[in-house]
């Protein structure tokens, strides 16, 4: 490469220099996150890469302590990882433990792992307990500029802090635990650029729903996704966090967005957090985690973000969501015949027709949390619908399931909790819950449930349970409706 | 690590886009705190009727007569032949344990999704990527010539269908883990020395990353 570029200067003089020069230095944020965290390279280009955070939950790790013992070997730093159970947890009552033998087993072999190996656990009793992607920032151990890595593919949440973040398996999980490191090919850089501001009632969450419907669930495969623009960057922490938790649902591992003054407010004062002079010092740092004004993206997307109406899935794939104002679509529409057959196996699954419109679809179930959607911001937003209404009685169960202990405190705090409970919602301890109904919270067969997770799959809520992911605003104001509605038409004010 | 050098077996199409790992291994059988033994509950929603759970013994359920793989001799093969994003969703490593567990050495697609992937190189099991339209005529074959037998070849990087060899491109460093069975782990403990030096450095640039 230098040899090559020296040969380019001395051919074409030295302004051609300054603007190679000027090019060779323009990086993406991503590129800026991989630089520096490689340890080394080997000549095809798979990087040793050094991981800042490890972040470790009950149901991807044992098998992995389990290697580490096997080996003989020792978690290479221990202070790098926070532990918590939030998969199998019940979000009823747990003074009596979990009653589920075979969850109990698994969320006691991480307290024994966590023991054996000192690592810090947020064991089930702790008030901090919560979603592994909710207590990350919630307790500043998720920083600008880290890699953080987690056996658990919804781990790019963390990229709203201008960090590289992402899922690996329970394999890589162990390769962490023992060598501070993971072997990786770098991505392409993908740039998803949402201009101009959003119409009232747009959330973060319509956002992604858009851009997954616009790019596909596998559009972003192979890249890393930088979420850039107006929209983007008028969004709160709770906001971007909900945006980047679904680049995985686009395909691709890590999202992110540039650090501002909006992440460095939220951060500092956190546990886990710098202070003082060496605050001061991070932040300049942080300063630089932007993608440089004339850096060069693999894949630009743009996206009209004024144009985003509120979103709900009516398939069994992320990518199959629609306007609320529309219908369901017909497969026989879609000229791609792999789709076109996909879509009819989806609406078959869902026990929907073609040309339905969305607003006429009456839900069984609502659930409010998830990795997605359970911050305080998104519980602030869910009562505000909810207050001074009732859910319909068409509704079996509405559940709103609070992201962390801190996130419970702090909207029992606000009084939140009686909001929805005044309006017939049950309000629950901190867990992953029915987003993918390890615990006792599920849909039954044929069951249609407004929620407000990440994934649609078949089975994902329980077997032969139907999704359509929404907002939490959106989720309220189908609880409240007993199908689902623009929520607008609610909050005329917004 | 198994080693992968090469293999030949009974082809099963798995006709649909975004195959995810919910299908794959659904979430009751997570729980568990073992590598093994998922096999049985591979893809469970599809292949049985009736609901499944970590204690219910398999052998009593009602197995769905129409699902590919409850079919002969689909029930024997080892390589599956999958559409786009084959994988996508959770980055459960279980979904690559129970498709091994089954007996699958080598999944063909179009395109998988990036965490699967990499947790297939850690087990053994090879994913190939086709193009779309190679992948549309090997499941007309596979159609028309029932228990239709695949020679896969990592060293020479082709699968062969009867007279037709396909080539497909890999990762060197990948391929090289996989034909000799490598464990990262102890590769990359070779180099424990440059990962302490990195610490140290970056301890210095950015002591905020080291506070615990």
């Amino acid at each position: 490469m230098n040899l090559y570029y020296e040969r380019i200067c001395i051919t074409l003089g030295p302004d051609f220099d300054k603007l190679v020069i000027r090019l060779m230095a323009a990086k993406t944020l991503y590129d800026k996150l991989w630089d520096d965290h490689v340890v080394r390279s080997e000549d095809d280009g798979t990087a040793l890469l050094y991981i800042d955070r490890h972040l470790v939950h009950e149901v991807t790790s044992p098998q992995a302590f389990e290697g580490l013992r096997i080996a003989s070997r020792k978690p290479w730093r221990s202070g790098s990882i926070l532990a918590v159970p939030d998969h199998n947890v019940p979000t009823t009552d747990r003074s009596a433990g979990i009653e589920d033998p075979v969850s109990r087993l698994q969320v006691e072999t991480l307290d024994n792992n966590c023991r054996e190996f000192e690592l810090t656990e947020f064991d089930m009793s702790d008030i901090r307990q919560g979603i592994v992607h909710v207590i990350g920032p919630e307790q500043g151990a998720t920083l600008p500029g880290m890699t953080v890595v987690c056996g658990d593919s919804h781990t790019s949440t963390h990229g709203a802090f201008g960090a590289l973040a992402f899922g690996i398996g329970t394999s890589e999980v162990e390769h962490v635990l023992a060598t501070q490191c993971l072997l990786q090919k770098k991505s392409k850089n993908m740039l998803v650029s949402l201009e101009g501001p959003v119409r009232a009632g747009v959330t973060a969450k319509d956002i992604v729903l858009a851009v997954i419907g616009e790019i596909g669930t596998a559009g972003g495969t192979g890249f890393a996704i930088e979420f850039g623009g107006e929209a983007i960057r008028a969004l709160s922490m709770e906001g971007r966090m909900t945006v980047c938790n679904m680049a995985i649902e686009a395909g691709a591992r890590a999202g992110m967005v540039a650090v501002d003054a909006t992440t460095i407010d939220y951060v500092k004062n956190r546990p886990y957090a710098p202070q003082g002079e060496m605050l001061d010092r991070a932040i300049e740092n942080w300063q630089q985690l932007h993608s440089d004004s004339d850096a060069v993206f693999d894949k630009v997307v743009h996206i009209d973000a004024t144009a985003i109406r509120p979103q709900v899935t009516w398939g069994t794939s992320p990518e199959m969501v629609a306007p609320i104002d529309s219908r369901v679509p017909d497969p026989e529409a879609e000229t791609d015949h792999v789709k076109a057959d996909g879509m009819r196996k989806a609406l078959e699954y869902m026990g929907l027709e073609a040309g339905t419109p969305i607003s006429q679809i009456a839900v069984d179930k609502v659930f409010i949390g998830s990795c997605t959607n359970s911050r305080i911001e998104d519980l602030r937003a869910a009562a505000q619908v909810v207050k001074g209404r009732r859910v319909a009685d068409n509704i079996k169960l509405a559940l709103v399931v609070p992201g962390s202990g801190l996130v419970k405190q702090q909207a029992e705090a606000e009084a939140l909790d009686r909001v929805f409970t005044e309006a017939g919602f049950e309000w629950r301890e901190p867990g992953c819950s029915m987003c993918l109904a390890m615990n006792a919270d599920r849909l039954e067969p044929g069951e249609r449930c407004a929620s407000t997770s990440n994934r649609n799959f078949e089975g994902r809520q329980g077997q032969g349970g139907r999704t359509h992911l929404v907002s939490p605003e959106m989720a309220a104001a189908a609880a409240v409706s007993g199908h689902f509605v623009d929520v607008n038409e609610l909050m005329p004010q917004n | 690590m198994q080693a992968f050098t090469r293999h030949s077996g009974i082809v099963a199409p798995l006709d649909r886009p975004n195959v995810d790992t919910d299908a794959i291994i659904p979430k009751q059988y997570l729980k568990s705190i073992k590598r093994s033994g998922f096999g049985p509950n591979a893809f469970d929603d599809w292949r049985y009727l009736d609901a499944g759970a970590p204690d219910v013994d398999n052998s009593t359920r009602r197995v769905n007569p129409d699902f590919v793989l409850n079919q002969s001799p689909y029930d024997r093969s080892s390589i599956l032949l999958g559409r786009e994003n084959f994988g996508c969703g959770s980055s459960r490593e279980h979904a690559v344990w129970a498709l091994t567990d089954f007996g699958f050495r080598a999944v063909i697609a179009p395109s998988f999704a990036d965490i699967f992937f990499n947790n297939s190189f850690k087990n053994g099991l090879l994913p190939i990527v086709l193009d779309a339209d190679v992948i549309d005529r090997l499941f007309t074959r596979v159609q028309q010539e029932k228990g239709i037998e695949f020679a896969v070849d990592l060293e020479s990087q082709t699968v062969t269908v009867g007279e037709d060899v396909y080539p497909f491109e890999i990762d060197q460093f990948r391929k090289y883990c996989l034909l000799n069975g490598l464990d990262d782990i102890g590769l990359t403990l070779r180099h424990a020395d440059a990962i302490r030096d990195y610490e140290q450095n970056r301890k210095q640039q950015a002591p905020w990353l080291f506070l615990s």
